[in-house]
């Protein structure tokens, strides 16, 4: 019911935490895993930790012609592209009232644009094949809110409607899409915290503690497997209770 | 032996990536069938059938086009003039 035997899978920002861990538990579910991101030297050491069943394609998600190309690599090299990853993403934080356009526009590029860019590719073979999984990785605060993450909230929240009209589109070919929306996860982009700003964070966490990159990845194994087949548009939040929504 | 046209060759084409992608009996297929009215098709099928004859005859079928091609004849007329020029 949740074996990814057979199946291709590829995980964008696989150098990161989250993505990293998605990676290596898409890969025990039994799928051959695609692993991208900018640091080539960090997933090379990800692809010898994996051993076989393993296809690493750096890129940068900032370029508009990367993600078409990292389909067309990912079909080739594995012979399909049966579940799509979003889970690149970047933060660049700052109140609104020092947010220039540049930095609204980067986090939007590569946090919205690019996972649009690589569904749009990767839709045409799942369509052909009838069978598909798109599952993007949005982040609580694109549901909340958060001071000094306009740009960063507004592309999760994007990923959330973006998700929700794409599975209307083709829930009638097997495919499905959605979302994962972590909340406060222990890895380099909340290790920035100072210790009063985490046991603030804490005492808000009904589980009283962040989560492991391990609860997002068995999220996204879920979502990715059969046994969800019937699960689409739909955004699953996982933050030890912290909003129940 | 009688030698195929080439227009002959296009519309067989046509007919056959149409009875593969909806599914349906090739008598049905034919030149005046909609492919919605007739066909069955709904709103991504039509896109997914462009999208297959652009594969397969190596043409490019812009959105304006792709709207107006409705029957399996306008396929077959659109992509011999794309072919042609």
């Amino acid at each position: 019911m949740f074996s990814l035997e057979g199946k291709v899978a590829l995980v964008t920002g696989a150098t990161g935490g989250i993505g990293a861990a998605t990676a290596r538990a898409l890969h025990q579910a039994g799928a051959t895993v695609a692993i991208t991101g900018r640091r080539a030297a960090e997933l090379e050491a990800l692809a010898a930790e994996l051993g076989s069943r393993v296809i690493v394609a750096p890129a940068d998600l900032a370029d508009p012609a990367a993600p078409a190309a990292l389909v067309e690599k990912v079909e080739g090299e594995g012979g399909s592209l049966d579940i799509l990853v979003n889970n690149a993403g970047f933060t660049r934080d700052m109140l609104a009232l020092r947010m220039g356009d540049a930095d609204w526009q980067a986090v939007l590029d590569v946090d919205l644009t690019a996972p649009f860019r690589l569904a749009r590719s990767a839709l045409r073979g799942m369509m052909k094949k009838r069978w598909g999984r798109i599952v993007s990785i949005a982040s609580i605060v694109g549901v909340t809110g958060n001071a000094g993450q306009a740009n960063y909230a507004a592309a999760k929240a994007g990923l959330i409607g973006m998700s929700k009209s794409l599975a209307q589109e083709v829930a009638t070919r097997g495919v499905t899409v959605n979302v994962v929306a972590p909340g406060f996860v222990k890895t380099a982009m909340t290790d920035a915290l100072n210790e009063a700003q985490r046991t603030a964070l804490l005492s808000r966490i009904p589980a009283a503690r962040m989560g492991t990159p391990e609860d997002i990845a068995g999220a996204v194994v879920y979502l990715a497997s059969p046994a969800a087949a019937w699960v689409t548009g739909q955004t699953l939040h996982v933050n030890g209770g912290m909003a129940m929504i | 032996m009688e030698r195929v046209t080439p227009m002959s060759d296009t519309a067989e084409k046509v007919k056959k990536i149409v009875v593969e992608h909806l599914g349906v009996e090739e008598s049905k297929v034919t030149n005046e069938a909609s492919f919605i009215d007739d066909l069955g098709a709904d709103s991504l099928d039509t896109v997914e059938l462009v999208m297959a004859f652009e594969e397969a005859f190596g043409v490019e079928i812009p959105d304006d086009a792709a709207e107006k091609i409705t029957t399996v004849k306008d396929a077959i007329e659109y992509i011999e003039k794309q072919k042609a020029e």
